[in-house]
């Protein structure tokens, strides 16, 4: 799938055809970097309007923490808001012409996946030592070898579930697109950019979610 | 129906089974490429169908709810929009499926 015109047109055709996700992820970490010096800086009693906005999402996703994974899910807090802000940011930057989503490339996604794999099988651990495997075992005793080997293929199944709704769902809207730029240029592919923003957003939030979900799992007692 | 029709639909069902081979006789190099279609556009179809009946009653029953309660819709909208999420997810790894089949083979 090629992308013929976009902002990194300068650089040869082996690098653009291999490494445009790369080459999009570093904008999207750009992005990130400027909001974070935003941010930082000398924050107001009674804030202004940026300050407000941003205020409105972290309080919006601390809430939503506070809501799934209670209070010992604090300390994760952060990582589940870069992962927000990255993949909303790289969702979005599809959006923009002569930008390409890094999210629809499955590399990409699926990094975010193994991370929160990793992340929620290492708070299980630490939080519960040896006795997480007392997670996958189930409430019966002598059904323990059989219920371990469906738990772990459904826990397997996590980071794929995660990174390939996730790559679907953006490189989807990448090949409607460009369908509907071969069939009809003029103003048919227009609805497909107000779905792209809604499933941006909405793809975000769903992962943002499930790694809480996931978190709160390993952090709470077996059964 | 009658004897004739019975044996003329037959007739065409097993020379329409047979007529498969003869497509794999041809061309050596792309043998099995209506396959790859047929397969690419059935996947991606049948997918379509579970999750719309999925989606409609997920959709259904939290419109009921809200209907019971319309103070609680807030708490209502927020998993139904995940559960939407979930089920479509579904319809997307039959895409990716779909999408690898068209691509990549």
């Amino acid at each position: 799938m090629e992308h013929p015109l976009n902002i990194f047109s300068f650089l040869p055709s082996e690098i653009i055809e291999k490494y445009l996700h790369v080459l999009m992820t570093f904008v999207v970490i750009l992005i990130s970097l400027v909001i974070g010096l935003i941010v930082s800086r000398k924050n107001k009693m009674v804030p202004d309007k940026t300050q407000n906005a941003i205020e409105v999402a972290v309080n919006g996703v601390y809430d939503m923490c506070m809501d799934i994974m209670g209070k010992d899910g604090k300390p994760y807090f952060p990582l589940v808001f870069a992962i927000g802000l990255y993949v909303l940011f790289s969702n979005v930057l599809g959006l923009v012409p002569g930008f390409s989503s890094p999210t629809a490339n499955l590399n990409t996604t699926l990094a975010p996946a193994l991370i929160v794999f990793v992340t929620y099988n290492f708070i299980g651990i630490k939080k519960h030592g040896a006795g997480y495997i007392k997670h996958f075992m189930g409430p019966i005793l002598w059904l323990s070898p059989l219920m371990i080997v469906i738990e772990v293929i459904g826990h397997i199944s996590r980071p794929v579930s995660l990174s390939v709704r996730l790559f679907g769902n953006i490189f989807g809207k990448e090949v409607l697109l460009m369908v509907l730029f071969m069939l009809v240029p003029f103003l048919v592919p227009l609805p497909i950019y107000f779905l792209g923003i809604f499933v941006a957003v909405l793809q975000t939030y769903v992962f943002m979610m499930l790694t809480m979900i996931y978190i709160s799992g390993a952090l709470e007692e077996a059964h | 129906m009658s004897k004739v029709l019975r044996i003329l639909i037959n007739v065409a069902l097993i020379m329409g089974a047979f007529s498969a081979s003869a497509f794999a006789a041809d061309g050596g190099a792309s043998s099995a490429e209506w396959a790859i279609y047929l397969g690419a556009g059935l996947g991606i179809g049948i997918a379509a169908h579970g999750t719309g009946i999925g989606q409609g009653n997920a959709t259904a029953k939290a419109v009921e709810g809200i209907s019971r309660n319309p103070g609680a819709s807030g708490k209502i909208i927020t998993p139904m929009i995940i559960g939407l999420a979930m089920i479509e997810s579904l319809a997307i790894y039959a895409l990716v499926v779909s999408l690898i089949l068209l691509f990549v083979v």
